[in-house]
């Protein structure tokens, strides 16, 4: 029978056909937790009576969202996760690193990995062609402890892609087009499969913007096929081992298969706030900013960091606009070093943020005050997401966040032409 | 189960129920859950009392795998949360934490309503409006492990997934 990449996958990984709709309890590749869900998975761990890990060197605890700590409870919390990773022998990955799902790109994620990890953007992997989900603290400990859990086999959402992006257009817009047209309920318990004739001109940094959203539409997962830019990705990286080739079946069979020409997907813009709460962004183009935000694990990769220093090279942002930059990792700050960017951002009015989380969740390094209208890369715009449920958060690609940010105001990049 | 129905709209998320600027509280979940619901109903938390039911509307709890979302909806009391539809994180945790989930045609449902839950006939009667609904069987594999009052006394009872 023919199968979805869904299917595919979790069939290789359990040793026998599997089809959409049946209960698997599949063994893992990879298991991971940051540090806002990683204390309750460590004391539900220890509190369960487990002693070990199942397999210490493919379970990694990310200190992330708050790095470095913003106060004394979550410092206590890093404390109790850098005690669980030296008692276990299991990885940490520390403050200053950088976002989870961005290390286990660039580190850790394989064409073919079954990966659970406490952070619903888990589904990133799915850029890489590993079926990739979040979970829960509960279902985390355990998959530490068995290295394995249970997934229902889902139906897959097909989405077929032709055409070329427009000048100015990026994958962000065509999944916050694409989440605006089927809802933030979309996909839920569904796979979403990206294929058709222009996959191949989505780069990994976009493929990972787009899986890393698949979420926002409820989905399971959002995975692409392992191809020659998987390849090329992780030989980059010094992994080119452990590519294999994988696609769905031709003839798989399909919930529904949505078509889009990328050539006429225009800047997109999700408003307050539910991310299905899309517009073009020439549709509400003069909505005033006070903050623009350009970073997380959607849109904070070198490739964005570059759009963004290209746009202000030689600008400033609008007077009583601020503009905060925060890496994705420390290897992605580093080379924004090398390359210059930070030097031109800095010298736009940007402030530059550790590697991490950052503002996206409201933590710190960018909270919003009563009223306040953010413009961001991030994938979440929900009432109270970055620190205040009296601000506003818009969300779009890197290169709508950088002009606007000139501007103090939302535009349509398209309009310098 | 008896209890009243605190009504909320569609699309309550994970930001709604506990907040990412309170997760210094997650190690403190007693504060924590003096939180609950905080963005969507500020007085939910000193208003609820132990066997009242949360209403939502449409893709509940979507947003973040927050366990501590079902947690303290959970340490607030609530039996159940009924809900047109629900995001699947949620779901999962839900169910993980003991917490039932029963999908139904809330707009029946009214704020203050009076409600009886019947988890083995699969009912929910709003006694305020004398009407029966009907909600969706929770599927096998999950009933399992919420018979058991979630994951984890589902796995040291079987020591393994055996669903």
């Amino acid at each position: 029978m023919k199968q979805t990449l869904s299917e595919k996958i979790l069939s290789r990984k359990v040793g026998h056909d599997v089809h959409a709709g049946e209960i698997v309890v599949c063994p893992l590749d990879l298991a991971f937790v940051q540090d806002t869900t990683g204390p309750l998975t460590v004391r539900e761990f220890l509190n369960s009576g487990f002693k070990s890990l199942a397999n210490p060197s493919r379970t990694i605890l990310f200190l992330d969202h708050a790095a470095p700590s913003s106060n004394a409870q979550i410092s206590t919390d890093h404390l109790l996760l850098r005690k669980f990773a030296k008692d276990m022998g299991c990885i940490i990955s520390d403050v200053g690193n950088g976002v989870c799902h961005q290390i286990v790109a660039e580190k850790y994620s394989r064409p073919g990995d079954v990966i659970i990890g406490a952070d619903s953007h888990t589904v990133t992997g799915g850029s890489m062609c590993a079926f990739s989900t979040g979970m829960g603290s509960s279902d985390v400990a355990v998959g530490f402890a068995l290295g394995k859990t249970w997934f229902r086999v889902p139906e897959t959402i097909r989405i077929e892609l032709t055409g070329d992006f427009q000048k100015n257009v990026y994958p962000k817009d065509l999944i916050l087009h694409l989440i605006g047209m089927i809802g933030a309920d979309g996909a839920t318990y569904k796979a979403l499969e990206f294929g058709g004739p222009s996959v191949r001109n989505i780069p990994m940094t976009g493929r990972i913007a787009i899986s890393n959203m698949a979420v926002e539409a409820g989905a399971k997962v959002g995975l692409f096929p392992s191809d020659d830019i998987t390849k090329e990705y992780l030989e980059a990286r010094g992994r080119g081992e452990t590519w294999i080739p994988l696609d769905a079946d031709l003839g798989a069979e399909y919930e529904r298969i949505i078509k889009i020409d990328l050539s006429t997907l225009e800047p997109t813009v999700s408003k307050p706030h539910t991310v299905d709460n899309t517009s073009t962004a020439k549709e509400i183009a003069g909505t005033h900013i006070d903050q623009v935000s350009i970073g997380t694990c959607t849109n904070g990769r070198i490739e964005d960091l570059a759009i963004a220093a290209n746009i202000l090279k030689g600008k400033h942002t609008a007077p009583g606009t601020r503009l905060v930059i925060t890496p994705a990792s420390k290897q992605i700050l580093l080379d924004a070093i090398e390359l210059g960017y930070i030097k031109t951002l800095v010298e736009a009015g940007a402030l530059i943020m550790p590697p991490g989380c950052g503002a996206c969740l409201g933590l710190h390094q960018g909270v919003l005050g009563d009223g306040e209208v953010c413009l961001s890369t991030a994938n979440r715009n929900f009432k109270g997401r970055m620190g205040n449920p009296n601000a506003f958060v818009y969300l779009a690609s890197p290169e709508t966040a950088a002009y606007s940010a000139i501007y103090g105001e939302i535009r349509d990049p398209r309009e310098e032409a | 189960m008896q209890g009243r129905a605190f009504k909320f709209g569609d699309s309550i998320s994970t930001d709604h129920i506990v907040p990412g600027r309170l997760a210094h509280l997650r190690s403190n979940l007693p504060e924590l859950a003096k939180h609950v619901l905080e963005d969507a109903d500020p007085t939910f938390a000193s208003r609820v009392k132990p066997g009242d039911f949360v209403v939502g509307g449409n893709n509940f709890g979507l947003g973040s795998s927050r366990e501590h979302a079902p947690l303290v909806i959970k340490m607030s009391g609530v039996s159940a949360v009924l809900a047109k539809s629900v995001a699947r994180i949620f779901f999962r945790n839900a169910i993980n934490r003991g917490l039932p989930v029963l999908l139904c045609d809330t707009d029946k449902i009214d704020d203050g309503d009076t409600l009886d839950v019947d988890m083995a006939a699969g009912t929910v009667t709003d006694v305020t409006k004398n009407i029966t609904l009907t909600f969706t069987p929770i599927p096998p594999a999950m009933l399992k492990i919420l018979d058991e009052g979630g994951l984890i006394p589902y796995i040291q009872k079987h020591g393994d997934f055996d669903i």
